[in-house]
């Protein structure tokens, strides 16, 4: 099965990490990536630059509206996402348990829709 | 020569004894709880006219999980004429084996662990777990989970049916966990069993008597559960089993003829179980000899010395309050902390647990308990502090909400108020 694993994080606290820190997290993401490309989990994956960035849009009555990111003010916001290939749902929350904002933020699995079942 | 009479009993006996076994294989070959549960029944009404006239099958069980397994794939077969995609899964499912030893006794009790941790799943939301638990492992219906939890069946059967959702889209496996993802799952489980006794517990007397049923049926899960978990026996799955049968012992005794609350110091301790006081007691002890136990078998040590006390005053209430000393330490709460104050007042005096019953409410954790209160109070009437007494006996009845404890409280409250001749 798929699932897309959503990495929220703390943006600040990502944010503001001293760079020792920070190259060290960055590291573990890199040997992680390594460890389910060669594993055979992994689909895709991409980090989101900030939530000042996100634009939000909608169409309504056929009128496009544009707004400024989304507004929730939510204490950690979506940073990144891998897309992974696991045996079901245990093997899955094994390979969310080791992405490294799990300790620090916390990562949503979300099976994907199949729609065309062989 | 079988009679009818008697196949039809056969039939019975092993749909009370081996529907749930019977279950749990299904699901494991089917891959799908609906599937499964209309595949059993399917084989049970198969059972009630084969039987009769071929005899008893020398091992039923297995006849049934072979024949609910065949009535799916044909099932799925027949519907596969309208829709091709199932072909695929009637073939996937066919190839599965047809080795008996497939569904040997060993394979089925290992499909109902699997059953087990499988509706005690952490991705599933609690009310379902328990549910799920009560629907699938002890074989409840909506109807009798609903009356036990004072709800509409239509809640219980939305629970169920979205927790299958769950299990189906998120794939959610049906399987044990490895060794070291057990400790965590396992507490799940635990923890599942548990708040099915606590209900049918806490709901001991008059207008709810079916309740009393869940605490069988989280004790039957316990044991389940003990004989099952691959050895060497789970410490805290003993400790909890412990814990429960301890507590069953004293059921008679916490109700008046009235059905009025009778508390621990005032019960009739003639009229506790002594059988599952002496198995419970023994539990503890295997428990506590792992050195691996946690809070059930603490919780259970604490009320296998209750209930191997004579008397109140005759309670080791040194080692209660030493238990609760290493309880605090595995497992912080403020409930625990103000049990333990409750155990200090007994063994040094009330003043010295009202202290400490003042501090835990002084830091707010327990404002809106109604037994902290009534805790407090009880200290207060024991010292003759009267008015003190009655302001906390009136915060309680303000919290409580059940009709024994209500009654009880006031019952309190009276003999606080009244005893000042011409006063008030």
């Amino acid at each position: 099965m798929r699932y897309l694993c959503l990495i929220y994080d703390d943006e600040k606290k990502v944010a503001t990490m001293p760079e020792r820190e920070s190259n060290a997290f960055m590291g573990e993401y890199f040997a992680f990536t390594d460890g389910i490309k060669q594993s055979g989990h992994y689909l895709a994956g991409e980090a989101l630059q900030p939530v000042e960035t996100a634009t939000t849009v909608r169409v309504r009555n056929g009128k496009v509206g544009t707004t400024d990111g989304p507004f929730a003010e939510t204490k950690e916001q979506l940073g990144g996402f891998y897309m992974i290939e696991a045996r079901d749902l245990n093997d899955a929350i094994q390979v969310a348990a080791r992405i490294p904002s799990a300790r620090i933020g916390s990562v949503e699995v979300r099976p994907i829709v199949e729609f065309s079942k062989p | 020569m079988t009679t009818p009479e008697q196949a039809r009993d056969a039939v019975d006996a092993v749909y009370r004894a081996d529907s749930r076994r019977v279950l749990a294989t299904l699901i494991r070959l089917l891959g799908d709880f609906d599937l499964a549960e209309e595949a059993m029944h399917d084989a049970f009404s198969a059972a009630v006219e084969r039987w009769p006239r071929d005899g008893i099958p020398a091992n039923p069980r297995a006849w049934l999980v072979s024949a609910g397994r065949f009535k799916a794939i044909d099932g799925i077969r027949r519907r596969a004429r309208f829709d091709a995609s199932l072909g695929a899964i009637a073939e996937r499912l066919d190839a599965g084996t047809d080795d008996p030893a497939d569904w040997d006794d060993e394979r089925l009790e290992d499909d109902r662990l699997r059953l087990i941790f499988t509706c005690c799943h952490p991705a599933l939301p609690p009310v379902g777990q328990v549910a799920l638990t009560l629907r699938e492992v002890c074989g409840l219906t909506t109807e009798e989970i609903a009356r036990a939890f004072l709800t509409g069946p239509p809640t219980v059967a939305q629970r169920i049916v979205r927790a299958k959702t769950k299990i189906r889209a998120a794939g959610i496996p049906f399987q044990l966990p490895a060794r070291a993802e057990l400790p965590e799952r396992l507490a799940t489980v635990l923890h599942v069993v548990y708040l099915v006794f606590n209900e049918g517990y806490s709901a001991f007397a008059g207008e709810s008597l079916t309740r009393v049923d869940l605490s069988t049926e989280a004790i039957r899960l316990g044991r389940l559960l003990v004989e099952l978990l691959p050895p060497p026996p789970e410490p805290e799955a003993v400790g909890l089993l412990a814990l429960m049968l301890l507590h069953e012992a004293r059921r008679a005794a916490r109700a008046s003829v009235a059905g009025e609350l009778v508390l621990l110091d005032e019960q009739d301790r003639s009229r506790w179980d002594a059988a599952r006081i002496a198995e419970g007691a023994a539990l503890v002890e295997q428990a506590l000899v792992s050195r691996r136990f946690g809070p059930y078998t603490l919780q259970a040590a604490i009320a296998a010395v209750h209930a191997e006390a004579p008397s109140a005053a005759a309670t080791d209430w040194p080692q209660i309050v030493g238990l609760y000393d290493v309880l605090l330490r595995v497992e912080p709460s403020p409930i625990v902390e103000l049990n333990r104050a409750a155990a200090v007042a007994m063994r040094d005096g009330p003043a010295a647990g009202l202290a400490l019953i003042d501090a835990i409410l002084g830091r707010g954790d327990l404002s809106d308990y109604h037994l902290a209160h009534s805790a407090r109070a009880d200290l207060c009437r024991r010292l003759g502090r009267r008015q003190e007494a009655r302001d906390s006996y009136l915060r309680a009845l303000a919290l409580a909400r059940q009709a024994p404890e209500r009654r009880f409280l006031e019952r309190r409250l009276g003999e606080v108020t009244v005893e000042v001749p011409g006063g008030s």
